[in-house]
């Protein structure tokens, strides 16, 4: 490799390590993860998956519950084709943990405009904490191809 | 002083015409399925202009079904038969040696059955999950079996390169491997190991569930899986448009390649990076952040390669247009042969090629991706890089590989610059369509002209855009047909010898630790050491497998 390749090549990996660094500073110091792992749902004996899950907390209650002041846990079911439920309501500027999972297939669960956007898998529970500032109408979105209906798998989420 | 990149005793190259009329067959089943695929594609891109007509499609039932025979047809069929055929092409001529022809057929009547059963699965309507087939979405076991087939014949095609080199090395003990064999040769290593995730997944979990001997499938096992493949095989795609950029559209445009090592490090570089599928995977439960993190890492080493790519080929662009004139400091850009459709095909894919690695490097970026994961940015991306870096440059080369195997030129040059141009424009409109849809919210993969809640601030204007692109690129892979077909059915006789080929000027060096790029096993040994590093511990921890999921045929 000549000169030119040379200078090239550390100069582009220079930029890429200063993206991926930016990248870093933002998960660190910005406090903006990717969804986490919250635990496991398998089938219990003799049960189907769906049947396992409407029983296990905190989905055997599902919907929004203040878990302490000011900090609330949105548990939501998705399945072909509904969320469920298919509307809640948060309130403006408190911390909101989304506790999500499937009874079917692979879902997706995406609010626009916010960065909540995490996939359903049977057997897990993705979740996402976020802080609505803004109040007004979100749509939810499923946004991984579930099935004939997809295109109608929505729900709201308005903050107050 | 240059060197060549191909074997060059005194005999001249000459393949078998058995072996020419395969490769030709090859290609047409590709460009057969290209063609259904595009016919789908302009049904899509119609439906996020907010226009349903997969209605009056005859014998196709919904959208989905429309989808999963645009991906399959296009991203499977096309770039398989694509690859077996052009890349045994340039490894014969890399080592000057016919191929095998038992292997060469068997490879051809695998596909053919794969592509066969997998259609038959698909337009029948018991095959809607798309080309990422998620399980626990179930299709009939002909889809499963007929995309296992269609891996096997570039298996076959594999052992047909390696087999050819094995030979050309114990005749040329010591020398150097041609650059051209070469990274043929590596394309097909690099995509035997990157196979081996979907084909585990296929062959001992979808396949047996979909024939009942299981009782169920562990989703997140096979999405892993999935994706181990499911980002290299983007690669697989790319390389042998890289062939080409590096190897012929040098020679194409009178320029020269300039340095052979660089290109050999940039197909290892693809090579030993392999596991970076889980990029794909970042809001995903269950993979810790951690492990994505250094995924996100790697999968920014592995932009280096095509960085260096960029920086080689138009070094070889420039030097051309040099050569034929050109000056200043972007004059030689407009002395390129614009005028030859092969070469304005190809480099107008490059263009498009820039756009979408830079989208490319957003997917990757960690918690940049929370903004577009699953939206139609990804499309909208997807069809810069595989929808025109690749399809765009696979025109190009079909402008002199079609009229070398048939022996008959080119039909209607001007139209196929005509054809080059108006799919360019169309896929930079469409593209930008996608963009702006995904960045307002409007998710991929989903009937927009079926939706029944009012559509969001930006989605209308994003699809109307998406929708005038993709109506203008289907004009342009029309008239790529009606070029191929007259060419080959009417194409004037003539009788052209070889293939275009560049020289490099710096030559490989015959001693030294560089020497060392040319023993593979090193190379294949640092590549699977970094997949058990990085996949080990997670398919570890899934083993045995819980085949808790019971599949959904809700399509």
């Amino acid at each position: 490799m000549e000169r030119y390749e040379r200078i090239f090549f550390w100069f582009a990996a220079l930029v890429l390590g200063l993206l991926l660094g930016c990248l870093a500073y933002i998960t660190l110091f910005m406090d903006i993860h990717l969804p986490g792992h919250g635990g496991r749902i398998m089938p219990m004996n003799g049960k189907g998956l769906a049947a396992t899950v409407l029983v296990t907390p905190p989905f055997n209650h599902p919907g929004v519950h203040e878990i302490s002041p000011g900090r609330y846990e949105a548990a939501i079911l998705t399945m072909q084709w509904i969320f469920y439920p298919r509307k809640i309501e948060v309130p403006a500027g408190s911390e909101i943990t989304f506790r999500v999972t499937s009874t079917d297939v692979i879902h997706g669960f995406f609010i626009p405009g916010t960065r909540v956007n995490m996939m359903a898998v049977p057997g897990y529970v993705t979740v996402e904490t976020y802080r609505f500032r803004r109040p007004g109408n979100y749509l939810l979105l499923c946004h991984e191809y579930c099935g004939r209906q997809h295109q109608t798998m929505w729900g709201e989420v308005i903050v107050k | 002083m240059s060197t060549a990149i191909v074997y060059q005793p005194d005999r001249p190259f000459a393949l078998p015409a058995n072996q020419r009329r395969l490769i030709s067959l090859m290609l047409y089943l590709g460009f057969a399925a290209l063609a259904v695929g595009v016919v789908n594609g302009l049904a899509q891109a119609l439906n996020y202009a907010d226009i349903d007509v997969f209605r009056y499609f005859p014998g196709l039932h919904t959208y989905y079904e429309g989808l999963t025979v645009h991906g399959v047809f296009n991203v499977i069929v096309l770039t398989f038969a694509f690859a077996n055929g052009f890349v045994s092409l340039t490894t014969a001529r890399g080592l000057n040696r016919p191929l095998n022809d038992g292997l060469l057929w068997a490879a051809f009547v695998t596909l053919l059955a794969g592509a066969a059963l997998a259609a038959g699965a698909i337009l029948s309507g018991h095959a809607s999950v798309l080309y990422t087939f998620y399980a626990p979405l179930e299709a009939h076991w002909t889809f499963y079996l007929g995309l296992t087939l269609i891996v096997v014949s570039t298996w076959l095609t594999s052992a047909n390169l390696f087999l050819s080199l094995s030979r050309w090395r114990r005749e040329h003990r010591g020398e150097r491997i041609p650059l051209l064999a070469y990274i043929s040769v590596v394309t097909f290593i690099f995509w035997d190991i990157a196979s081996v995730g979907v084909a585990a997944d296929v062959v001992f979990m979808l396949l047996p569930w979909s024939l009942g001997i299981l009782s169920g499938v562990d989703p997140m096992l096979s999405r892993t899986l999935f994706w181990f493949t499911g980002h290299p095989i983007v690669y697989f795609w790319l390389l042998p448009v890289y062939v080409s950029w590096y190897a012929m559209i040098p020679r194409q445009v009178s320029g020269s390649l300039f340095s052979d090592t660089a290109v050999r490090l940039v197909f290892l570089m693809f090579l030993v990076i392999i596991p970076i599928g889980l990029h794909h995977q970042y809001v995903d439960p269950g993979i810790s952040p951690g492990l994505k993190f250094v995924v996100a890492a790697l999968t920014f080493v592995v932009f280096l390669p095509s960085l260096l790519t960029a920086f080689s080929v138009m070094y070889a662009l420039e030097i051309g247009g040099r050569r034929r004139g050109g000056s200043g400091l972007i004059g030689w850009f407009f002395r390129l042969p614009w005028g030859e459709p092969s070469v304005a095909a190809q480099v107008l894919a490059m263009l498009a090629f820039m756009l979408g690695g830079i989208t490319g490097l957003i997917n990757a970026s960690y918690s940049l991706n929370l903004d577009i994961h699953n939206t139609a940015f990804v499309p909208g991306h997807f069809h810069l890089t595989i929808g025109s870096a690749v399809a765009l440059s696979y025109m190009g080369i079909t402008y002199w590989l079609v009229p070398y195997l048939e022996q008959k030129k080119l039909w209607g040059k001007r139209i196929a610059l005509a054809q080059a141009w108006c799919y360019f424009v169309g896929v930079l409109i469409f593209a930008r369509g996608l963009i702006s849809g995904g960045l307002a919210g409007m998710p991929r993969r989903t009937a927009i002209s079926l939706i029944d809640y009012p559509m969001p601030p930006g989605w209308r204007e994003a699809g109307i855009l998406t929708g005038v692109g993709g109506t203008l690129m289907f004009i342009g892979a029309a008239l790529f047909f009606v070029v191929l077909a007259m060419t080959v059915l009417f194409g004037e006789r003539t009788e052209i010898a070889d293939i275009p080929f560049t020289d490099t000027i710096e030559p490989p060096p015959e001693s030294g630790w560089l020497v060392n790029l040319d023993r593979f096993r090193y190379w294949v040994a640092a590549t699977i050491v970094l997949c058990v590093l990085i996949y080990g511990p997670l398919i570890y921890h899934h083993l045995p497998p819980q085949l808790y999921s019971s599949g959904s045929t809700n399509y």
